[in-house]
């Protein structure tokens, strides 16, 4: 027979097995999120200095009420941006309303599916106020997929000193050639981005496209690509990379330099020439190594054809799985205007992805005006990457070929073909 | 000297009789099987179904981020990533990392068990010093070790005369090879010798005492008792840390990301399938990898002969 006082200690179990579960369920309603009806938005950002959230405020403002904009934070690095995003995209979360992309990706999720498409006016608008190479990054299939919104390239930044002490005259274009023989025979080095990761197939892209190439044609058919880096253009672009490992010009730690090393051997004794994005203009502080810095168009791969800088930036996208794109559509329109790209590039050193957005009167006290028309310029000329949904593969491959760099020769355009066409056929691992 | 093991139980003759089972019997079967019920159902829940899954899944050409080029392709991704030399190349290393490792921490693992079961002063403190390496959190103790390493702020490079001052660990393959090693190595011989601690302890101090009688010296007793006595529980700890370092994943993606080709095979199947998105080929990797660790745990029970339902100590 069971006492009452056993019979109590029976229940007492129950009891707390229900207290928990009232708890988790408690727990799991709060963490669904409570939809008040309104449109809030979420902003997946790539982290930066506070620019994205400046502008997100401005368009809730300006909205009056119609949409409120909160930004949620993505990982540092670009690849981590990627996986994450894809991810819950795949699993159709309805969470990511709008979401900043970049380029080597945009048409991966475009081609599946994850970015809802812009109305045919607002791809009208957004063509006509972006730079060509901001529409080429971020164009699909002939569809405009995601909103330019900020744009960067590179540019030679070259010692004034060095150039005065190495006679070459710098208001014509150069080529690598150039800058490498000049480099070495007056003891200076040619700063480069060539570590086993995005940064060294961004060089490797930009010298292919300068010398008339690309990477890979016919892109549309996904994995069915023409893949034609094993040109002459591959070639030319080959040479560049060999010539300068081979060369005094080499800095020491050339085969895992990335932008923030470029920068130091750049800035050293022994620093001549340096390409590399917008954004390290404002990494030498006021005094700019003595106001020795200079600046020139992007070196030649082949004398007297125009070079091709690379591009990068950041487009904004809707997500296909947003319960609000409408307001959505609405808050990308404002938050990609000339005035909020100029914004956002005043706190991040992120320039506009637009001319116009090259006209908000602070940029001009933070640059120097030449610098400015330099970047437009470059900008208007720029090579994106591949657009290919299979662009990370794509780049896999010739990280695995062409790095490191004392490794490239005539053969690497040719392996680098074969590597690749047998990665996009899932032939072989990457 | 013979090799003085414990009688073995006469319980096998006596359960090769004809089974006669009672209504008890029965019962209690019965009661057993639906007490397991919930905690199988569970377990076809959670590891079954996305085992299946993953099987199915590596029939395909899949990208997750590629769907419409889904395309069924039988074993085709089995005989790209067999007849890959980057697939080999981890494997390689992989075995390499757990036949090192694991030899050196039976050794170490060993010695550390004996320590704890003999000391007779400041027990607990030994005891508890001895295994904080394994409670700290494995990519904690790989930024740790990384750190030590480092040619910036490391003390390796300082404190190893033989080591210039700018030494890079992580610049070549058997110098990060090595440094991924030591982690490894330092985390978890305190599991090692926790498990062989259990092994020690259940030996009959009687047997050691007699064989010490019959004038064993202290080596012997150790290769002769000892050892033999504790097969079960050697058996039990290389098991579980082979086949933990068969799966090293932490410390390679903390110390080198895969770089200097020191990738694992776990890590390129996090590769193929979360970075890459590469549902197919990556499935079909990690079914290889569940295949591989089935293979080593049966050649370690077949290699040390023990019956694992003696070892449990059961008749």
């Amino acid at each position: 027979m069971t006492t009452p006082r056993k019979r109590q200690r029976r229940v007492r179990p129950a009891v707390a097995t229900v207290g928990i579960l009232l708890m988790a369920s408690g727990v799991l309603a709060a963490c669904g999120g409570e939809d008040d009806g309104g449109n809030n938005l979420v902003w997946y950002i790539n982290p930066d200095a506070g620019g994205q959230d400046k502008i997100a405020e401005n368009c809730t403002k300006q909205s009056g009420g119609e949409y409120t904009i909160t930004t949620q934070v993505l990982p540092q690095d670009a690849g981590q941006q990627r996986i994450q995003l894809a991810r819950r995209l795949a699993a159709g979360d309805p969470e990511i309303d709008i979401m900043s992309l970049d380029p080597p990706f945009t048409a991966e999720f475009s081609a599946a599916g994850y970015l809802a498409e812009i109305p045919s006016d607002l791809q009208t608008k957004f063509e006509e106020q972006a730079f060509a190479s901001a529409v080429d990054a971020a164009t699909w299939e002939d569809e405009l997929v995601v909103a330019p919104f900020w744009s960067n390239t590179q540019v030679l930044w070259y010692r004034k000193s060095f150039v005065d002490k190495a006679g070459l005259d710098m208001s014509q274009p150069v080529t690598w050639d150039q800058i490498i023989t000049a480099a070495a025979d007056n003891d200076g080095t040619v700063a480069v981005q060539a570590n086993k990761y995005e940064g060294y197939s961004v060089w490797v892209n930009a010298l292919v496209s300068g010398a008339g190439g690309e990477i890979a044609t016919d892109t549309e058919k996904g994995a069915d690509a023409t893949v034609t880096i094993d040109s002459e253009a591959g070639q030319a672009a080959a040479d560049v990379v060999a010539e300068l490992n081979g060369s005094d010009a080499a800095p020491a730690d050339l085969s895992v330099s990335n932008e923030g090393t470029a920068a130091t051997s750049f800035a050293a004794d022994t620093g001549a020439f340096m390409v590399n994005w917008t954004f390290i203009w404002n990494n030498y502080g006021e005094e700019r190594l003595d106001d020795d810095i200079g600046f020139a168009p992007y070196p030649e791969t082949v004398e007297g054809e125009e070079s091709a800088p690379p591009y990068g930036g950041i487009g904004l996208a809707v997500s296909n799985f947003s319960e609000h794109k409408d307001a959505a559509m609405k808050a990308v329109e404002c938050l990609t205007t000339p005035e909020n790209q100029g914004v956002n590039a005043e706190l991040t050193g992120n320039m506009p992805s637009s001319p116009a957005g090259y006209d908000y009167p602070p940029l001009a006290e933070l640059y120097d005006a030449q610098l400015l028309a330099l970047f437009q310029e470059s900008l208007e000329r720029a090579a994106p990457r591949t657009v290919s949904p299979y662009w990370s593969d794509m780049s896999g491959a010739i990280l695995s070929t062409w790095h490191p760099p004392s490794g490239v020769d005539d053969q690497t355009p040719d392996e680098s073909a074969t590597f690749m066409e047998e990665v996009l056929q899932g032939e072989s691992l990457l | 000297m013979s090799t003085t093991v414990a009688p073995k139980k006469q319980a096998r003759k006596k359960a090769q009789a004809p089974a006669i089972i009672s209504d008890r019997a029965r019962a209690e079967n019965r009661l057993g099987m639906r007490l397991v019920a919930p905690a199988v159902i569970l377990m076809l829940i959670v590891t079954a179904w996305p085992m299946a899954q993953a099987l199915y899944l590596s029939l395909f050409r899949y990208r997750l981020t590629a769907p419409d080029d889904r395309e069924f392709v039988g074993l085709a991704n089995y005989g790209t990533v067999l007849t890959d030399q980057l697939f080999w190349q981890d494997t390689w290393n992989t075995v390499l990392i757990m036949v090192v490792t694991v030899a050196i921490e039976l050794v170490i693992g060993f010695a550390f068990a004996m320590v704890m079961h003999r000391i007779i002063f400041a027990r607990g403190v030994v005891r508890t010093s001895i295994l904080i390496p394994y409670g700290i959190v494995t990519v904690v103790s790989a930024y740790a070790w990384q750190f030590a390493f480092s040619l910036n702020n490391g003390f390796v490079n300082g404190w190893l005369p033989f080591v210039p001052d700018d030494y890079n660990w992580f610049g070549g393959h058997w110098s990060a090879m090595f440094a991924i090693m030591v982690s490894e190595i330092w985390k978890t011989t305190p599991f090692m010798s926790l498990l062989l601690l259990a092994g020690l302890s259940q030996i009959s101090e009687d047997m050691i005492e007699a064989a010490q009688v019959d004038g064993a010296t202290w080596w012997q007793r150790l290769w002769k008792v000892i050892l033999p006595n504790m097969r079960a529980a050697i058996m039990v700890a290389v098991l579980f840390r082979a086949l933990d370092a068969f799966r090293i994943f932490d410390n390679i993606f903390v110390m080198t990301k895969g770089a200097e080709d020191t990738e694992s095979s776990s890590f390129l199947t996090y590769r193929q399938v979360i970075e890459q998105v590469q549902l197919g080929l990556g499935s079909a990797l990690s079914v290889l990898l569940f295949l591989a660790v089935l293979l080593i745990a049966f050649l370690i029970v077949k290699l040390f002969k023990v019956d694992l339902a003696q070892a449990r100590g059961e008749a």
